[in-house]
């Protein structure tokens, strides 16, 4: 017969009675691993699945950061962009205007120099009229006296008499231009 | 007395049927072991259970330590299976029944607790050691003490005295007349009953599962002689049924356990009307 089943049967044991011994080691086995699971390994790694949880949440929170600011500066650029599409137009509105201007201010000179030639001319005109009449006048005097002269035989060197004859000559000549006109 | 363990193996003998030898049926003396040193009488003795049992803790701690003890936060292989382990254990029971903010403390223990049954049940269908521990009733008998004084303590902590014995006794003026009778039947219950189920639950689970391994497994080898080999495939063949099936159990149980031990301290916590 198996010593195993005599023992049994020798020492009847109810498999419900727990032997002391047995209890013993398994309560010390059991606070074993409860003493490495609860004092070191478990805080060990609900730190790290803390630290990865804020990891994977810090880079959300990074990508959201991200987002914003690239938003803003694009904002920032659609701003900057508007505003110099309108500086550029008011430039060109100013550059219009200026040089509107600066056409009107250059066609009043072109009108005022063209006007002091004139002006100018005309008095060159007049004095070159005036000094040839009466350069004029003193040739076709002398002429006429010479020519006189030599007609009468006689010379009329007398300038005073000279003079008052040929002055009422062109006088008369003059008075007459004057009735034609 | 043979002080040889081994002699508990039936099929160690020459026992076969059609040979004038009776089934050597699995029995009590299944579950008794000639101590490796000591004296069975004396109370100072180390058996197989008690080695086995202290090999697991081994195990468990000595997997914890090499998944846990340089956790990283991007995690490698071993440490995503603990961590996968642990996570079962802490959102699966412990959050669902007692709640993230009530639950937190009780983590550690609960996890302690998950693994160490565990592994004392899986020691049933290791080989060569092929016991399940916790079918010796001090190892779930140890455990349910913890839990029991856990959760008593926190009963007359939490409401002291009057409102801990109404918590236990589930007092509730609405029932009238009843009212004593189902004070009586819920103190019995909870009180006396509860630590008792909890660990013979365990206990008597793998007591059965590992009878019947044994069962089939001696029946495979006392079958082994004549008209008699046909029949010792069959329960062969049950044999890498029920260990498959005890795969599962094993871990069923370690589940209800722990489930237990957290619904025990959910009703501690809890208002009472």
């Amino acid at each position: 017969m198996n010593p195993l089943v005599q023992l049994a049967a020798e020492k009847p044991e109810n498999p419900l009675v727990p032997p002391i011994p047995e209890l013993v080691i398994g309560l010390i086995a059991f606070v074993i691993v409860f003493g490495f699971l609860a004092k070191k390994l478990l805080p060990n790694i609900n730190k790290v699945l803390d630290e990865r949880r804020e990891a994977i949440e810090g880079g959300i929170e990074k990508a959201d950061a991200a987002q914003t600011e690239a938003q803003s500066v694009l904002e920032q650029y659609k701003a900057q962009l508007a505003e110099a599409r309108h500086e550029a137009a008011r430039l060109r509105q100013e550059a219009q205007e200026q040089g509107a201007v600066i056409l009107q201010e250059m066609r009043a000179e072109g009108q005022r120099q063209r006007e002091e030639i004139i002006a100018a001319g005309h008095a060159q005109i007049e004095a070159d009229r005036k000094a040839a009449a009466s350069a004029l006048r003193q040739d076709v005097g002398k002429l006429a006296t010479d020519l006189a002269g030599k007609l009468v035989g006689e010379s009329l060197e007398d300038h005073a008499r000279q003079s008052r004859t040929i002055d009422r000559f062109l006088d008369e000549l003059e008075a007459k231009a004057e009735a034609v006109r | 007395m043979s002080a040889d363990p081994t002699q508990v193996l039936a099929f160690e003998t020459d026992c076969h049927i059609f040979s004038g030898c009776g089934f050597p049926g699995p029995g009590l003396h299944s579950f008794l072991f000639e101590p490796i040193f000591g004296d069975a009488d004396s109370n100072v003795y180390f058996n197989k259970t008690m080695l086995l049992a202290l090999l697991g803790t081994v195990i468990i701690v000595g997997f914890f330590w090499a998944a846990f003890r340089k956790p990283k936060v991007v995690p490698g292989k071993l440490q995503m299976v603990a961590e996968a382990g642990y996570d079962f254990v802490r959102r699966g029971i412990v959050y669902e029944t007692l709640g993230k903010r009530e639950g937190e403390k009780y983590v550690p223990l609960m996890v302690s607790i998950f693994f160490f049954v565990w592994m004392m049940n899986l020691w049933s269908i290791i080989p060569l050691a092929q016991f399940p521990v916790t079918s010796i009733i001090a190892y779930p008998a140890g455990l349910a003490a913890i839990v029991y004084v856990l959760w008593m303590s926190i009963t007359f902590k939490r409401h002291g005295f009057v409102g801990g014995f109404k918590n236990l006794t589930g007092y509730d003026k609405s029932l009238g007349p009843v009212l004593p009778l189902v004070m009586v039947i819920e103190f019995f219950s909870n009180v006396l009953v509860r630590p008792f189920t909890h660990a013979v639950r365990l206990f008597a689970n793998m007591f059965a599962g590992h009878t019947l391994l044994l069962l089939f497994t001696i029946a495979s080898w006392y079958l082994l002689n004549g008209i008699g080999i046909a029949y010792a495939g069959v329960s062969f063949v049950m044999v890498i049924v029920m260990t498959a099936f005890e795969l599962f159990i094993q871990a069923v149980q370690a589940y209800v356990f722990v489930l237990l031990a957290c619904s025990f301290i959910q009703g501690a916590v809890a208002e009472h009307h």
